[in-house]
């Protein structure tokens, strides 16, 4: 019903969970986010089916420090207000997976890549900032599973475009693909689940070479 | 008891799961007045707009109680916006005011930087608190904010952050602390930090 994922956070630890359900029950979701509060003593976000202002108080009320909305947003931008308004815009992850339109650019498209919006990406994620998100996980559909690496270009891009925080997904399948990312990118995070979970990539590894590269590395021992 | 100010604000059960393992054996989420004037620590979080965090307390009429509890010297720990309250406003809610514990302002974070500050960062210890003791310089703690406090009175700054320049990470004085990171999400290092604030008050 859910996976976890963890983000190499602002270029220095991989020290932020995500927890993605497709749950469509509020409950359940809710009940989710207060047992890994209570056991986590790290940052968390919740994304997946949150439509409503009231779901998202309901899971940071739970103990959730953010949550993402990504179709929902594209449907009506002013939830990210809304969530801003409520929360604080720290709490309002604009989640945006894109692909690589053949023309040039990046579409957003929304039900796991299934469906286009017409949006362009970069100028959705600036919109969504305006509207009042405060950080955008961006998921490059063409990358993602592939373990070729981040989409180095359309990362640049709308890290340039905002000010907020960006957290690059997609592509990640070795230490170098961080490297390069926080090299090339102003890109604030790489975040990456199935290479960690099936150890092909160890973390204190990806701290090591990061810390080679000049990227400051919060020393794992201190991790959670 | 520590009392954790309960105003509707602020990611209050992840507080007092983190101040269980500090080593609080009796915590309360709480709004009774009467829990906060008998507490042994008073605990005040806050997370969000300052307008929204500081019009809340008010309405609730715990403004009043955490201003008594301070004059009653109890002591005194505010998170993030919770310690940005202890002053007298901030430039997010000019109209709003703060608590007033603490001269100063509170303004946004200025330079060619990303806001809000979001993630892991290096706090520098500049002035030794006892309920900072347990924490080493140069530890890493988990920021997220676009407003930093600016004292200028005895609310000293016990500690500083580098993000488009030196922060206010910590401040305190005799019997109140306030931190700008979450202690409450930055791992062991945050639990090393509460514990100096449980131990040095529940005794």
């Amino acid at each position: 019903m859910f996976g976890t994922g963890a983000w190499s956070r602002a270029r220095d630890s991989w020290s932020f969970a995500t927890l993605a359900t497709r749950s469509r029950s509020r409950r359940t979701v809710v009940d989710l986010a207060r047992r890994v509060a209570e056991t986590l003593s790290i940052p968390f976000c919740v994304g997946g089916g949150i439509g409503s202002v009231d779901l998202a108080a309901a899971i940071l009320r739970a103990g959730a420090d953010k949550v993402a909305v990504n179709t929902a947003a594209v449907r009506r931008p002013a939830l990210l207000g809304e969530i801003a308004a409520r929360a604080g815009s720290q709490a309002a992850v604009l989640a945006i997976d894109a692909r690589r339109r053949e023309g040039g650019g990046y579409e957003v498209v929304v039900e796991g890549g299934r469906a286009d919006t017409g949006l362009d990406a970069i100028e959705w994620a600036r919109r969504g900032v305006a509207a009042g998100a405060g950080e955008i996980l961006l998921t490059s559909i063409d990358r993602d599973g592939t373990r070729d690496g981040f989409d180095l270009d359309l990362v640049a891009r709308v890290a340039d475009a905002v000010r907020v925080p960006v957290i690059a997904s997609g592509g990640a399948g070795i230490v170098d693909h961080f490297v390069e990312l926080f090299a090339t990118t102003g890109s604030d995070a790489g975040l990456a689940a199935s290479i960690f979970h099936s150890g092909e990539v160890v973390v204190s590894d990806l701290k090591r070479a990061l810390a080679a590269s000049g990227v400051r590395v919060r020393p794992s021992a201190e991790a959670a | 008891m520590i009392a954790i100010v309960d105003y509707g604000v602020g990611n209050l059960a992840s507080l007092e799961a983190a101040l269980r393992r500090a080593g609080a054996d009796d915590v309360r989420v709480t709004r009774s007045h009467v829990d906060i004037l008998t507490a042994k620590a008073v605990v005040l979080p806050g997370v969000g707009r300052f307008g929204h965090c500081a019009s809340e307390l008010r309405r609730l009429g715990l403004d009043v109680m955490v201003r008594v509890a301070r004059d009653r010297g109890i002591p005194l720990l505010g998170l993030c916006v919770g310690m940005q309250l202890f002053f007298d406003e901030s430039e997010e809610d000019p109209g709003t005011p703060g608590l007033g514990l603490c001269r100063g302002r509170v303004r946004r974070l200025r330079g060619d930087v990303r806001v809000p500050h979001t993630g892991w960062n290096q706090v520098r210890i500049v002035r030794e608190h006892p309920w900072l003791a347990s924490v080493p310089d140069e530890a890493y703690f988990y920021f997220v904010h676009s407003y930093a406090v600016e004292p200028v009175d005895e609310c000293a700054i016990l500690a500083t952050v580098q993000h488009g320049g030196a922060l206010t990470a910590a401040v305190g004085s005799d019997g109140l602390l306030g931190l700008q990171f979450h202690p409450e999400k930055s791992g062991a290092m945050g639990t090393a930090a509460l514990h100096s604030f449980v131990s040095a008050t529940s005794g």
